[in-house]
């Protein structure tokens, strides 16, 4: 037994061993605000995306005989995902001291996730990423859970968990099928047995449908889309903005690595596949999403919409498509945290603001907090100079170049349609009368950090090149 | 091209099918022709004493929970203890730190108190 | 003579019963927990015949991985149904809809 390029692994180490030290001390702690805990954690988080960057190449290395891989792209994934949950938990504990519901667990379980976000994108073998989905995927379910006292959270958590371990289930099965075609749990090996066959046997594309089936579930994809609504509504918002952000970078690491890495060759089948699922993403996402009152909920049936959009640029099939869909990712990402930040900001202990109304006469109560938000909805809604905006057109321009123009259009049309909905939350917030008149109350910290969040958008979309030309490196050959 | 789908079809219907039929075939061809005593609880030739769906103690739950945990992952020892020669050094470290993992959760558990039935 | 076919059908015929089982019971949550497990034991059934007949002993290690991460999965299950009977006093599944939309 060898364990070689140990060094590969530095920041998961780091990671794991901080993680437990967190829990410890957060136990043997008596702060009733688990301040030793959190800080520790974001510590952990920041050394973590240190170490990222230490150890970055460029190039793929591999170690643990193959199990894992560190390449550009899972390099610049990882770093946004450390960041992202940087932001995440601070938004959280906010929120947890808020609603006196603050729990050190919370902050381990983050940690955790995180580390199971990390192996996914890292993953170089179907061993690893059935082991990194777990990891990530069981702490999910416990943190939607932690309020304890909460009949809604509990049937989000039981309803997450069920769907959750069909979609497992069926990625296993598919898993073993691809495993007896090909004789081998290494990505590259199965790639490799498939490319040398001219005729691939029926039961490889078997295996695809069981796998694609269980992608499409955990990035929340129509027909699969199920549990995101009533997850994103029922769990506290901060799980939501969790289970939000960096989580779907690491689904979409799955996906490049599942279906790029290991089944490449099937290629055509599952472009075919995605095709159906994207298009009926955006229809569904966009459609439903106008008739919400919860703007939680909305911003659920959004988050399919988004994932429609995200899908379109593996559909491309080629490395431009790749970079256009992690743009995409990642954007989503920064956009959906800030959504979800603007909810707990706007809600009071026992009463959460979740309701499109809450959101009426904004503009009067805080002009600043409204152009915020004016700035989240817009890049949502895909308009010019946001960030949203570069990352519709860059998953649209590399769609158009792969030849699938009427897909384009479909999508152009979805995101008309979706635009209503956005620009209505803008349209309560400057033209309508506020329910409340004072202004809202909320920390100094949490409005720089969600001030820095917001105008994120607006700056990285006056000068998109950079975050693009990053995504265009992670997947140049 | 779309040929290529139909055994996944096919194993969708028949799955299905096997599903209903099994439910079904026990409507069917059950008989049934209750009567009081046929409903009436049986414990060992007694009238039961009491409702057989007892609720358990929320406490057993915790501990039934833990056991799984803890059982399962001892699962690794096995195989690992058999092939140890093979494994040298790196496999001993290895169960090590998996060993010194299932510790945190253990010093965890205890601390929270989740080891103490009263 | 038992040809790897024969295991392929047994799990195939598990998983379907498992799948099956979740979207026929509307009656109680718990039955959900055991038709997962069955789910992804159907499944160590296709990694250990495919692990046999391949010669390949990676099929049988990704099979003890899943029964840990079956138990753990459980385990947390568990968890979720006990505080979700804490606070509804049911766990029939038809009572889950408290969200619509």
């Amino acid at each position: 037994m060898s364990i070689d390029n140990l060094s590969l692994l530095l920041p998961e180490i780091a990671l794991l061993t901080l993680a437990c030290a967190t829990l410890m001390v957060d136990i043997f702690s008596n702060d009733p605000k688990h301040g030793p805990g959190y800080w520790l954690a974001q510590l952990t988080l920041l050394v973590t995306a240190v170490l990222v960057l230490v150890t970055y190449t460029g190039d793929s290395q591999y170690a643990m005989a193959g199990m894992f891989v560190s390449d550009a792209m899972s390099g610049l994934l990882k770093f946004a995902i450390c960041i992202i949950s940087l932001f995440a938990l601070f938004y959280s504990r906010e929120y947890l001291l808020r609603h006196d519901i603050i729990k050190g667990e919370y902050f381990v379980l983050g940690l955790f996730a995180v580390l199971g976000m990390l192996v996914m994108v890292s993953a170089n073998n179907l061993l690893t990423v059935y082991l990194g989905l777990e990891l990530l995927s069981l702490s999910l379910y416990a943190m939607v859970a932690i309020h304890r006292d909460s009949s809604s959270a509990s049937e989000a958590a039981i309803k997450y968990f069920v769907l959750g371990a069909i979609a497992s289930g069926m990625l296993l099965y598919g898993i073993s099928i691809l495993y007896g075609v090909t004789g081998s749990l290494e990505l590259g090996a199965v790639a490799q047995v498939l490319e040398g066959q001219s005729d691939y046997p029926t039961l490889a594309i078997f295996g695809l449908v069981f796998v694609l089936i269980g992608v499409a579930f955990k990035l929340g994809a129509v027909p699969f889309h199920m549990w995101l609504p009533d997850v994103y509504q029922g769990a506290p918002t901060a799980v939501t903005l969790f289970i939000g952000s960096a989580p779907k970078l690491a689904a979409f690491a799955m996906a490049i690595r599942l279906l790029v890495d290991g089944l490449g060759p099937l290629l055509p089948d599952w472009q075919q596949m995605l095709m159906i699922l994207a298009v009926l993403s955006m229809a569904t996402g966009n459609l439903i999403a106008i008739a919400q009152t919860n703007i939680k909920r909305m911003l659920a049936y959004s988050t399919i919409a988004h994932i429609g959009f995200l899908l379109l640029g593996l559909v491309a099939g080629n490395a431009g498509g790749y970079a256009g869909a992690m743009f995409y990712v990642i954007t989503y990402a920064l956009m959906s945290m800030g959504g979800f930040a603007m909810i707990i900001l706007l809600g009071r202990k026992g009463a959460e603001a979740d309701q499109l109304d809450d959101f009426s006469g904004l503009a009067e109560r805080s002009p600043w907090l409204a152009f915020l938000m004016l700035i989240l909805m817009f890049s949502m809604a895909g308009i010019p100079p946001f960030l949203g905006f570069w990352a519709k057109w860059f998953v649209l321009r590399e769609v158009i170049q792969a030849g699938f123009v009427w897909i384009a259009l479909l999508a152009v049309a979805f995101a008309i349609v979706g635009a209503f909905y956005y620009l209505r939350v803008v349209k309560l917030m400057y033209f309508d009368e506020p329910r409340e008149p004072d202004e809202p109350q909320c920390s100094t910290p949490l409005r720089t950090v969600l001030s820095v969040n917001g105008l994120s958008l607006l700056l990285l979309g006056l000068s998109p090149g950079l975050l693009m030309s990053l995504c265009m490196a992670a997947f140049s050959p | 091209m779309l040929s290529n789908y139909l055994p996944i079809l096919i194993f969708l219907i028949i799955g299905l099918l096997m599903g209903v039929v099994m439910l079904a075939l026990g409507f069917i061809l059950s008989p049934r022709r209750p009567d009081a005593e046929k409903q009436s609880p049986y414990e060992c030739g007694f009238e039961a004493f009491e409702d057989a769906r007892m609720q358990f103690d929320v406490r057993y739950y915790l501990v039934a929970i833990l056991f799984i945990i803890f059982d399962l992952e001892i699962a690794f020892l096995f195989p690992w203890g058999v092939v140890l020669d093979q494994i040298g050094w790196a496999g001993f470290w290895a169960m090590m730190v998996f060993l010194g993992l299932l510790t945190v959760g253990f010093v965890y558990e205890w601390k929270k108190g989740a080891l103490e039935w009263e | 003579m038992l040809t790897l076919s024969h295991f392929l059908i047994l799990a195939a015929v598990l998983f379907c019963i498992s799948i099956a089982g979740i979207f026929i019971n509307r009656k109680n949550v718990l039955l959900l927990l055991m038709c997962i497990e069955l789910m992804l034991l159907a499944v160590n059934i296709n990694f250990v015949a495919f692990s046999h007949f391949l010669g390949d002993i990676h099929g049988q290690v990704f099979v003890f991985f899943i029964l840990t991460v079956a138990a753990a999965e459980s385990a947390i299950g568990l968890a979720i149904l006990v505080v979700l009977f804490r606070n509804r006093d049911t766990i029939n599944v038809e009572d889950l809809d408290s969200m619509k939309g």
